[in-house]
């Protein structure tokens, strides 16, 4: 053994830690949702009396599978975007006479039928497994996971924008983005676990009102209010990604970018 | 309706940190229906933008692109349908086959007959076996003759080719050039193309524009342009151009 072979490599894996935002998130981004997550949801079991009135496997599981839509939603949108980027194919799209809301919205269709597999797949396992009661919640639920289905169509949305503004130097967004908005979810606790600064920011996000509703509807309530909340929430970030996406789309034929996304 | 396009006083500047770049600095032609025309000039003369700017895939920052008549920002749907594009810089998913490929593509441009369509296609241009195969087997001339492929698949009455033999062996590059001239002629397709290959361009062009510097230097048949000059061949004039 030599050390300056091992050294040589050492700095090599510093000069990529200093330019790779990936890596860097590896250390402190990742880590640290999953921290506050844990944390708030830890907090709240702990010091809550209502653990009673839920049935914890219900609420947890329930969560998880309702957080997966989202995130398949807003996955099915970046990531179709990004494969024809990686495989060099968006030209040959886009000189074809698709129109960029004709590409959306296959990729919102895309979203629509990964979440029904999702839900099929993880219910009949948690079925299995846990005895989750995958019909509890009735077709009440539906709306509110429709509403997920278009707050992660509306962040993929967004994201896309963004890799047009940014380039892939950008792609990690499409991947991480989304965790960001976990703890602030309240996916798997109630929003009064937060800190109320964070929970300010909460009711501004559709995906807190549809897991609160989640917990409603568990309950036996129709939280019509928490429902009109998340669709209207929702409406706003859709027109705003919309609108940026156009912006960028528009950005990028101007710069001649469409060809050299990489 | 002759011309089948016609670019008037058409620029192009990049947005840059400090002064803007011109790529395509107030070009005017027109383009006639049948014809085979060769864009020339040195590396980051303008080529490359000039035929994205016809396919709306960059905006151009002034001046007009007609296409079939019509305005192309305005109609682009309809000229899309009707125009095709392949180039060696732009690839396919390379999980897909590349039948898959050429079907998915086959469906965008709403192509009736699918099957009948990219048999035949891939008869022509030699990759009938290829066909069941993934993209990702593919050698770089392979992948170009199926970007061939792909830009005829709609029966398009002007196909922009942008450098389309550079990454052929000597074989398959001659027999593209044969298979173009013989598609042209047979359908009556419009072709502008760039290409670095003087040789090519002689063979293959009823008319040459030469762009330096993102203006037209000259413009005219190949054998009008090398007697202008009095040089031997295109070769030459292109370095004589180029150079001075
Ligand atoms: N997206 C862009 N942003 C900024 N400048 C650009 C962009 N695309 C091209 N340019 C510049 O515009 C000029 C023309 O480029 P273009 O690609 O059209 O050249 P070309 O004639 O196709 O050259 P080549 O023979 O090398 O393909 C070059 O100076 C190039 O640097
Ligand atoms: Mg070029």
């Amino acid at each position: 053994m030599k050390f300056h072979r091992i050294n040589a490599l050492l700095i090599r894996h510093l000069y990529l830690y200093r330019r790779s935002l990936p890596r860097v998130m590896d250390i402190f981004y990742w880590p640290v949702m999953e921290l506050l997550v844990w944390g708030f949801l830890s907090v709240w079991l702990q010091n809550t009396d209502f653990v009673g009135e839920f049935n914890m496997v219900s609420v947890l599981l329930g969560a998880l599978i309702f957080w997966n839509f989202l995130t398949q939603s807003q996955k099915s949108v970046s990531v179709a975007f990004l494969e024809d980027v990686w495989e060099r194919n968006l030209l040959n799209v886009f000189v074809t006479p698709l129109k960029p809301s004709e590409f959306l919205t296959s990729t919102a269709i895309l979203g629509a039928v990964r979440i029904l597999l999702v839900a099929i797949v993880m219910g009949a396992l948690a079925a299995l497994l846990y005895s989750f009661d995958v019909f509890q919640f009735g077709i009440l639920i539906i709306p509110f996971v429709i509403n997920l289905l278009i707050f992660g169509w509306t962040i993929g949305v967004l994201i896309i924008g963004i890799l047009l503004r940014y380039g892939t130097q950008a792609q990690i967004l499409a991947f991480g983005l989304i965790v960001l908005f976990q703890p602030l979810s309240a996916v798997f606790y109630p929003v009064s676990a937060l800190p109320s600064f964070l929970q300010s920011i909460a009711l501004a996000l559709p995906s807190a009102h549809v897991f609160e509703g989640m917990r409603a509807v568990l309950q036996g309530d129709f939280p019509f209010t928490t429902l009109g909340y998340a669709f209207l929430t929702n409406a706003i970030y859709l027109v705003f990604a919309l609108w940026f996406f156009y912006m960028m789309f528009s950005r990028a034929k101007k710069r001649g970018l469409l060809l050299k996304l990489e | 309706m002759r011309q089948i396009i016609e670019v008037k006083n058409l620029r192009k500047e990049f947005p840059a940190k400090g002064k803007d770049a011109i790529a395509v600095d107030g070009i005017s032609f027109g383009i006639e229906r049948g014809s085979i025309t060769g864009l020339l000039g040195p590396n980051g003369a303008g080529k490359t933008t000039t035929i994205q700017m016809m396919l709306d895939i960059i905006t151009p920052t002034s001046g007009e692109i007609r296409i079939f008549g019509k305005n192309m920002r305005k109609n682009r749907e309809e000229i899309l349908g009707k125009v095709n594009f392949s180039s060696p810089y732009v690839s396919m998913p390379y999980n897909l086959t590349v039948w898959e490929n050429l079907a998915t593509f086959a469906r965008l441009y709403g192509v009736s007959d699918l099957r009948g369509k990219i048999s035949g296609l891939a008869r022509q241009f030699e990759i009938e076996d290829l066909l069941p195969k993934k993209t990702s087997a593919l050698s770089t001339g392979q992948m170009t003759r199926l970007s061939m492929v792909k830009s005829l698949l709609n029966d398009p009455k002007l196909l922009l080719l942008d450098e389309p033999t550079s990454s052929l062996d000597p074989d398959i590059a001659d027999k593209t050039r044969k298979l173009l001239k013989k598609i042209q002629k047979e359908r009556g397709i419009t072709i502008l193309y760039t290409s670095h290959n003087m040789a090519e361009i002689e063979e293959l062009c009823d008319r040459i524009i030469f762009l330096q510097k993102g203006r037209i230097v000259d413009d005219g048949t190949p054998k009008q342009i090398i007697e202008k000059y009095g040089r031997k061949d295109l070769n030459e004039v292109f370095l004589h151009i180029a150079r001075s």
